[in-house]
């Protein structure tokens, strides 16, 4: 297992230097430079099509960068996608929590995947049950769940194994207020009791405020500015609210971006959700 | 190899608990076969036409419908890894530090249990059908062995169709393309010795020859086994190697 305890001396959970990934002639991410530091939650914004799923996705080494460099955890997503699989954690904007099995059986899927040993794999996953307060409902089909319990249930798998990292892409999407706050809750309490590193993407300027020590947001795949939300409004001035901030950052606040499969997704994502 | 091992039965073990909850489909692919065995089987078993040797004609075609049902239900198992894209479960199983390669090993075993609940159902209407059933212990293995091979292969084959693909419209148009061509091209209803040269050649370079050439070996008290049993494993074993190769590389394409 690999700890946020036993992580190594580095200072950065994540650095990443003039990453880019084109597709066709669409750039997609362009030379973005970044560093999260170990315990921080790091927020990225962006309108539909912004690059932050594609940036997601290179750091959780589905997807292969064009050009630039990137380490995770101390190992590099390029010749290294194996060690970095190894250090994090991931919940995708989907919900990818199989409806079919019960929670315990979705979450001793991760537990076998990721290698946690027979005597200690019923421990942990008891844990994560309740840590995510889905003991009561951990041998019933998920498909029974509502969508604030899928979501939960699918951050205890991405905690399983205690990785150093998680990357959580738009994890409260389509949720109801009083389930977003809950996974806010526990994702605090995941840093404070594991101290992990968590790098998430939103839309949400609330969760983003809420959430993250620090954020940086992506307009056509470059980073257009970084910092600390206070940082941030401060920045336009008094009284500034985050939605000020995007929309000044992010070319506004109504968006037509993003491609068709990105929005399919997202509306098969709210439909299960229901 | 444990680690392989691991990760290979944790994918065969969700997909067994799956199909245990819900084994409507497995039902309706069973209904096909039954059709060809009772009323495709016994209508040319009166007509005569086809020379099989000493075998009945439904005996003669039992291994190639128990062959045609291996196909068809492991052919179109890529529409699953569709689904499985679009649900975002093939992002996260390859987000795991688990082997590509194990985790579709395990996908192609858990085809082969498929098949092999389909070859139960072709040997219990066989038997209603008195068609003379070898049941003796090696026989049975053999047929398990080459049932489960038989529906690696062609399961692979389909993850690397889906792989390709990517949506299930597309999917379904080319497996519904693909199935009959391969039954036809093949030993399955009619011996290689009846046909014209250019079709013996498809099916000499057709997987599903030599899985019913083995099967029809290994299932028929007194079935003829033409190219021997170590060519058609050897050639199984091989086309699987292959296409778990091709598959490994293009798995990882479904994330983006």
């Amino acid at each position: 297992m690999n700890t946020a305890a036993s992580r190594r001396a580095d200072k950065f959970a994540i650095q990443v230097s003039e990453l880019t990934r084109r597709f066709g002639h669409l750039t997609a991410v362009d030379h973005i430079e970044l560093q999260v530091p170990y315990g921080e939650i790091f927020g990225l914004l962006g309108a539909n099509g912004a690059g932050k799923s594609t940036l997601i996705k290179m750091l959780t080494t589905l997807l292969p960068p064009t050009s630039g460099s990137a380490e995770v955890g101390g190992f590099s997503v390029i010749r290294s996608p194996g060690e970095v699989r190894r250090r994090i954690g991931y919940v995708s904007q989907l919900l990818s929590a199989d409806g079919a099995l019960t929670g315990y059986e979705n979450l001793r899927l991760s537990a076998k995947l990721y290698g946690l040993h027979k005597a200690e794999r019923n421990a942990l996953i008891g844990d994560a049950l309740d840590f995510m307060g889905l003991t009561d409902s951990a041998h019933k089909l998920v498909k029974t769940y509502s969508g604030g319990m899928i979501r939960r249930l699918e951050l205890a798998q991405a905690m399983l194994h205690r990785p150093a990292i998680l990357f959580l892409d738009e994890p409260t999407l389509g949720l109801d207020p009083i389930a977003r706050h809950t996974v806010w809750d526990r994702l605090l309490d995941l840093r404070r009791d594991y101290g992990m590193t968590v790098l998430i993407t939103t839309h949400d300027m609330e969760e983003a405020e809420t959430l993250c020590d620090k954020l940086a947001i992506l307009h056509k795949g470059r980073i257009s500015v970084a910092g600390k939300p206070v940082e941030l409004r401060a920045g336009l001035g008094a009284n500034k609210t985050m939605n000020d901030v995007f929309s000044h950052y992010a070319g506004g606040l109504i968006h037509d971006g993003g491609t068709f499969s990105a929005v399919a997704q997202t509306r098969r994502t709210a439909h299960r959700l229901g | 190899m444990k680690r392989f091992i691991r990760e290979s039965s944790a994918i065969v073990e969700i997909e067994l608990i799956k199909l245990a909850r819900d084994p409507t489909e497995l039902i309706a692919r069973a209904v096909q076969p039954v059709l060809w065995l009772v009323i495709f089987g016994q209508v040319l078993a009166q007509v005569r036409g086809i020379h099989t040797g000493q075998m009945s004609y439904l005996a003669f075609i039992t291994p190639g419908i128990l062959a045609q049902s291996v196909l068809f239900s492991s052919i179109f198992y890529g529409i699953g890894i569709i689904w499985e894209r679009d649900l975002g479960v093939v992002q996260k199983l390859l987000v795991s530090p688990a082997r590509r390669s194990a985790l579709l090993f395990g996908k192609a075993i858990a085809a082969g249990f498929r098949g092999i609940v389909q070859a139960v159902v072709i040997y219990l209407v066989a038997l209603v059908m008195h068609v003379s059933i070898r049941l003796d212990p090696l026989a049975i293995a053999g047929v398990l062995s080459s049932v489960m091979l038989g529906s690696g292969i062609f399961a692979t084959f389909s993850l690397i169709i889906a792989c390709i693909v990517k949506t299930r419209e597309r999917f379904m148009g080319i497996g519904q393309l693909l199935t009959m061509p391969m039954f036809f091209a093949s030993n399955a209803i009619y011996p290689l010795n009846l046909m014209p040269s250019w079709l013996r050649l498809i099916a000499q370079v057709n997987p599903l020859t030599y899985l019913i050439d083995a099967l029809r070996g290994l299932v028929i008290v007194g079935g003829e086994n033409i190219f021997g049993y170590g060519l058609d494993f050897a050639v199984m074993l091989v086309v699987f190697s292959i296409l778990l190769a091709i598959a490994v590389k293009l798995y990882p394409t479904l994330a983006v």
